[in-house]
């Protein structure tokens, strides 16, 4: 693997250790105190804290599960040279039109 | 201590199948002593690989009982449990010339891709280079430095199993004491060498190799350090 792949999926990684557990405490906050999904959107609507911590999200996501996937298809599938490099950069870019269009879609809605 | 040991032995290439010998169990017998005993009192038509039988040479590497060891240096009673029996295969990974002996040149082949051999430079000291024995560099090197590429940790390897490409924890192990090495001049070429596809990053940290290394080698640890390496050169702009 190329050492910038390498070191970019270790540094998403740590992105995602922290990213991850915020997203799960807010999930399970929100939820154990009854709020509903309007209530929540009502909070997300306009709030450039929330875009940006799920836009990094995004991001990070976009980054680390590809590569991680790279390395499956490549041990696994036997596969190598540019084929599972474009079939891998195909599966980041869709990752990051679904989640920004998510992040998009909470913040003006 | 049962009068007789159930033996099977792998007979073939990649092809072929377990032939099970009745072998007398003897005190303090070791696994190459059983396999010589079946090729001179059973079938002489075994084929096998061994030297020293002192542990230095590391040509009897077989897998007994799914574990990869030296046969030389592994005693029947520490392998065999209560089950009185043994299995032994030639090393996996490893093309099988025939029965128990494997072909080693890819394994020794990789070690040179890896560039694991010393590189002075165009214009080499004349005087002994002086490397103090409480450096962080030497101490690094004297870690990995004993193997003497009996090829365990590549049986051992899942990585290697997966792809075969894969350099293999001996010739990474190897780089890293040369990566430690302050007089060699190789360092870029290596680097290279060792952070393409089948280098260093490839490896999953199972710590097969570790675990297996009959010298208590660590070359997890010593891949670890290449990783760090290539990255820390790759984020200072370098290739």
């Amino acid at each position: 693997m190329n050492p910038i792949l390498f070191a970019a999926q270790r540094i998403t990684a740590f992105a995602l250790a922290f990213a991850v557990v915020v997203h799960l405490g807010t999930v399970l906050y929100a939820v154990r105190g009854g709020l509903t999904a309007a209530d929540v959107l009502a909070r997300t609507h306009g709030n450039v804290g929330f875009a940006l911590f799920y836009g990094l999200f995004v991001i990070a996501v976009a980054i680390h599960a590809p590569i991680g996937l790279r390395n499956i298809l490549r041990e696994w599938s036997g596969l190598h040279g540019r084929t599972p490099d474009l079939a891998l950069a195909l599966f980041a870019l869709t990752l990051l039109v679904l989640g920004f269009r998510a992040v998009f879609a909470v913040y003006t809605s | 201590m049962t009068a007789t040991l159930n033996v099977e032995v792998w007979r073939g290439t990649e092809r072929g199948q377990f032939q099970s010998f009745a072998i007398p169990r003897r005190e303090h017998q070791t696994v190459l002593d059983v396999v010589s005993e079946i090729q001179r009192q059973h079938d002489a038509t075994l084929s096998y690989r061994f030297a020293c039988r002192v542990g230095m040479c590391g040509s009897c590497a077989m897998v007994v009982n799914g574990r990869p060891r030296w046969t030389c240096r592994t005693r029947v009673n520490e392998v065999i449990g209560g089950s009185e029996s043994l299995r032994i295969e030639p090393l996996r990974n490893f093309k099988i010339v025939r029965d128990l002996a494997v072909e080693m040149t890819q394994f020794f082949d990789k070690w040179k891709q890896a560039r694991g051999f010393f590189e002075p430079g165009p214009n080499p000291e004349n005087d002994f280079a002086v490397v103090p024995p409480q450096t962080g560099e030497r101490q690094a090197a004297d870690e990995g430095i004993e193997c003497i590429g009996c090829g365990v940790c590549y049986s051992a390897c899942d990585v290697v199993a997966w792809d075969n490409d894969y350099l293999g924890p001996a010739a990474l192990n190897r780089a890293w004491t040369l990566v430690n090495d302050v007089r060699d001049r190789g360092q870029a070429a290596r680097l290279d060498a060792i952070s393409g596809n089948d280098g260093c990053q490839a490896c999953h940290t199972h710590m097969s190799c570790t675990k297996f290394c009959p010298k208590a080698i660590a070359p997890t640890f010593s891949i670890a350090g290449l990783k760090r390496a290539v990255v820390r050169r790759a984020l200072r702009g370098g290739p």
